[in-house]
């Protein structure tokens, strides 16, 4: 009888998520499915059955060189999460597993950084970058990037190299393991999960990034965000290929973002939730 | 343990992180502050001059401000309690046993990755148009009159769709938490005969406590940013209905070039958010301590 129970409630709580489940993922889904439409399908009604036409994708790459924010997107967020990674994994390394008294004050003075609001800087910075040669280049903005999410980096490698037991290295360094063969041998396979969170997380962050990429770049370094953004003047019929072009724009990381969802709570809590 | 030697190591291992933060916070606020002491107008850069507190002042009594402070709260809060209170529904709903739990959760969370452009033109264009969007469609079905949302309600359409964004964060964090849980405390409250109302206040509650903080202040952190969504639907309009502090500044250097107004604009951000900072430190500081 409680079986019966509890199996009628399960059917009900399920259902309950699922209509819950589809109402938030609507928006997401109504832009795929927009995108297989034509223009005049897509200002004519809710319908969630599209005539299945590729048009739109050819027709972005045509009309608009989606190829080359695209390509802008992946070197800026691969790039200044690898640069980010070659400075944070030392810092982070070090304060794992040397901590002295001054360990934390250094973690939360970074995490203040990340605090600072952008337009507090936006003056100086266009102004530097204007001067400098370097706005609307992807080397700016992979700089720029590679500091905003610096902060988060070396947290995120922090809580998990504090998990690395600290006797395994005492161990190794019993047995006379250099500390060049202690880092290749015995550190570095259990970093190594740890460091791939950290990468993959940072690889969304950066590609979603919509203050600097859109402030700083125009037509040449301008990502996905910005050639997005581009879009908010309407000029004739154009939702279907809105959505093609966005279906593109948010696939890689929502793909990403689906295996990292672990990660993603332990990365952007700073630990505090696991 | 920790030898000079390895001592001297740590240091040169973390002086790259701390240098570059260290030039990163410091140079760009140092040049804010001096801007915002000058006259100083990209479109007569030959008419500089210093300014005392003039461009405070300007700023201070610019009707904008006032307004734009209170859109930036409202923006903050009224976020923050949809997302707070919708994941704390979603997050116990979610902790029950369902058929095909990892695709609901995946559904779920998918809006967190959704880029802000992108997130808020699906909305202005194939969700609250007022001539085709899905809501006009449904309002027609009902046989209401559909509504010109960015027109008519422009701060509340942002709201919404910045808290579709953030909604998947708070249930995802707060799921996790809700699943830490001892799974034993809850049986024995429910065999003590405990209400599901009184199990949630007295335990599951305090239980969720630090991370329902948690997801407070680092919310509060982007959502005093938020610009990307602002811009591509209302542009800050009609108006300033829908204008807060970070797209006033952005207006007043990028679009009227003024370079002293707008630093000045910047550091009143930057000490508002370093009040709200303070307090997250604070409690993500006391975690580190565990």
């Amino acid at each position: 009888m409680a079986r019966a129970v509890s199996s009628r409630r399960k059917t009900i709580v399920t259902i309950v998520a699922w209509v819950i489940a589809f109402v938030i993922f609507f928006p997401i889904l109504y832009t795929v499915i927009t995108s297989l439409k034509t223009e005049r399908e897509a200002i004519d009604g809710i319908s969630l059955i599209p005539s299945g036409t590729f048009e739109n994708y050819v027709e972005v790459q045509a009309q608009r060189d989606y190829w080359k924010p695209f390509t802008n997107s992946v070197i800026i967020s691969i790039g200044s999460t690898l640069i980010g990674l070659v400075i944070a994994i030392p810092a982070a390394w070090a304060m794992a597993f040397s901590p002295t008294k001054r360990t934390k004050d250094i973690l939360m003075w970074m995490l203040s950084t990340k605090m600072m609001p952008a337009v507090g800087v936006l003056v100086p910075l266009y102004l530097l970058f204007r001067d400098t040669g370097l706005l609307d280049t992807r080397l700016g903005l992979t700089i720029v990037l590679t500091l905003v999410n610096l902060p988060i980096i070396v947290w995120m490698l922090y809580t998990y190299f504090r998990e690395i037991p600290g006797e395994i290295l005492e161990a190794a360094r019993m047995d006379g393991a250099s500390l060049m063969k202690e880092i290749v041998y015995v550190l570095t396979p259990m970093a190594v999960p740890g460091i791939a969170s950290t990468l993959l997380l940072n690889i969304i962050l950066a590609w979603n990034e919509s203050f600097w990429t859109i402030r700083l770049t125009a037509a040449n370094a301008a990502p996905l965000t910005a050639f997005i953004a581009s879009f908010s003047s309407p000029l004739g019929l154009f939702w279907a290929k809105l959505s093609a072009a966005s279906t593109l724009a948010i696939a890689p990381v929502l793909i990403m973002g689906w295996f990292s969802q672990k990660q993603l709570v332990r990365g952007l809590t700073f630990g505090a939730v696991k | 343990m920790a030898t000079r030697q390895t001592r001297t190591l740590a240091r040169f291992m973390m002086a790259p992180s701390v240098v570059l933060l260290l030039i990163w916070m410091i140079v760009p606020l140092a040049m804010t502050l001096w801007f915002s002491f000058q006259n100083y107008n990209l479109l007569m850069p030959a008419n500089r001059s210093f300014a005392g507190f003039f461009n405070y002042i300007y700023f201070y009594t610019d009707p904008a401000f006032f307004q734009s402070i209170a859109n930036t709260l409202a923006i903050v809060l009224g976020v923050l309690a949809i997302t707070v209170i919708g994941g704390i529904l979603l997050a116990l709903l979610l902790d029950q046993p369902i058929f095909g739990q990892g695709i609901v959760r995946i559904l779920i969370i998918s809006p967190f990755f959704v880029m802000p452009p992108v997130a808020a033109l699906v909305w202005k264009n194939m969700i609250m148009h007022p001539g085709y969007g899905v809501f006009a469609d449904i309002s027609r079905f009902l046989g209401l009159r559909p509504i010109d949302w960015f027109a008519q309600y422009p701060l509340l359409s942002i709201i919404i769709i910045v808290a579709w964004q953030w909604l998947p964060f708070a249930t995802l964090i707060l799921l996790t938490a809700l699943q830490s849980l001892d799974e034993e405390q809850k049986e024995a409250a429910e065999m003590d005969g405990a209400g599901a109302v009184s199990r949630f206040i007295y335990i599951i509650l305090p239980h969720l406590a630090r991370a329902i903080t948690v997801v407070i202040l680092i919310e509060t952190i982007f959502l005093l940013a938020v610009y990307a969504e602002i811009l591509v639907t209302t542009n800050g309009g009609p108006g300033y209905a829908s204008t807060n502090l970070a797209f006033l500044v952005y207006r007043t250097a990028l679009l009227s070039y003024d370079i002293g107004g707008a630093s000045a604009g910047g550091v009143i951000a930057v000490v508002l958010a370093n009040i709200v900072a303070l307090f997250l430190m604070r409690a993500v500081g006391k975690n580190l301590d565990r």
